[in-house]
């Protein structure tokens, strides 16, 4: 059962650290996005499924509450994370920003 | 020129938001009261679930008030969560929407799996080559449309630009692998799912 | 089992870290949304493991839902906010 859990764990810790690096990495604003808005929604649906098992070992009521409320979390960091990549794309669109495009300098 | 340019934005704006209002009326606030009754009801179900949830205590006076304030928020936004009118399909419509769940994470995470590589790639910089995708989607209805702009959005190397309400998709992929397939077996997935073949 | 809870956190701040680079020197506004998003979304999974480390998951678990909730709003006021100004960044209109 902990092999489970901390395996979901890093597994998690890890599309997190693509995450991060990718940020770091891409060229423009609109590739950012990309790692950002998504390999971390994955990252922390890994992480916390696996907390929400652990949370389980001692089986109560109130355990099984709390580890159905991680579990709400996720949904709604599923249904959000998406429309707020959306509008902060919208933002750059209606900004001016033009997309970077192969060859040219990173910013 | 920004002058401009606002205000062609401006006027799109308007001409959206009109669009809407029509579907809006339309469809029309199902005040017939058979056609309200199924809608309010699984309201009701989902918002005393999540008030189970989310408070915790089983006592009398929590759970008569649980009660009360999940029929008011029900009885006000009943048409909000479950717009169609009809209550045959409703039922079978979301079973079909569960079974789209899955295949969706799969394929999230395939497609998480090829932006690692590219982030952790030495020479990933050179691999990513972003471009803008426009196509223009089967889909009709509304729920259908947010559905797969999400969609998009949520398998990375895919960001969702801007949707029309006539089904129009601009969409920016972050490299050659990630934006050929689209649209691709997702409408017709999401096609199934909400009953537009 | 505390170790590699506290240890994870401790990592996620060092990713935090990382994060809080292209929010200090990003380029554009949108690139400082970008991190407070990625920020938060770390700071959701942060919270619960540190209410793992307390044994008090029960409270911490809605500090964190509410903080996941106030995340997404403040992205979306954010971006609203700013899709109206011009000049963000200095080049022709893009449609």
């Amino acid at each position: 059962m902990d092999i489970i859990v901390v395996l979901l764990l890093f597994a998690g810790l890890f599309f997190f650290t693509g995450g991060a690096l990718g940020i770091l990495r891409f060229p423009d604003f609109y590739s950012r996005l990309h790692p950002a808005g998504k390999l971390d929604t994955l990252g922390l649906l890994l992480s916390l499924t696996g907390l929400a098992l652990y949370n389980l070992h001692h089986f109560s009521v109130g355990a099984l509450l709390t580890s159905l409320k991680i579990i709400l979390i996720v949904v709604f960091v599923f249904l959000a994370s998406p429309t707020a990549t959306h509008a902060i794309v919208d933002a750059g669109i209606r900004a001016g920003l033009a997309p970077w495009t192969k060859g040219e300098e990173r910013r | 020129m920004a002058q401009d340019n606002e205000q062609t934005m401006e006027s799109m704006d308007r001409g959206h938001s009109m669009n809407s209002d029509e579907v809006g009326s339309s469809a029309g606030p199902p005040r017939n009261r058979r056609l309200f009754f199924y809608p309010f009801i699984l309201t009701f179900i989902i918002m005393c679930g999540t008030w189970v949830l989310l408070s915790g205590k089983f006592d009398a006076f929590h759970m008569s008030l649980g009660v009360i304030s999940c029929a008011l928020v029900a009885y006000f936004s009943s048409d909000f969560l479950f717009s169609s009118p009809k209550p045959a399909g409703l039922l079978s419509k979301w079973v079909r929407f569960a079974t789209y769940i899955p295949w969706l994470m799969v394929e999230i995470t395939k497609a998480n799996l090829h932006v690692m590589k590219l982030v952790l790639h030495p020479r990933g910089m050179d691999m990513i080559d972003p471009k803008i995708v426009k196509f223009r989607s089967k889909l009709k209805s509304d729920l259908a449309l947010v559905t797969f702009a999400n969609s998009i959005t949520l398998t990375p190397g895919t960001i969702t630009v801007s949707v029309s309400l006539d089904g129009d998709f601009k969409v920016h992929a972050i490299d050659k692998a990630s934006g050929d397939p689209l649209p691709g077996e997702m409408e017709q997935r999401i096609a199934k799912a909400f009953g537009e073949e | 089992m505390d170790h590699i809870f506290l240890y994870s956190s401790l990592y996620l701040a060092f990713l935090m870290l990382l994060s809080l680079y292209r929010g200090v020197f990003g380029p554009t506004v949108v690139d400082r949304m970008i991190s407070v998003n990625a920020i938060g979304s770390k700071t959701t999974v942060v919270l619960i493991l540190i209410g793992l480390l307390y044994h008090r998951v029960d409270m911490f678990v809605d500090i964190a839902l509410a903080y996941a909730m106030l995340n997404f709003v403040a992205v979306l006021a954010a971006s609203r906010y700013f899709q109206k100004r011009k000049g963000l960044y200095d080049e022709g209109p893009f449609r």
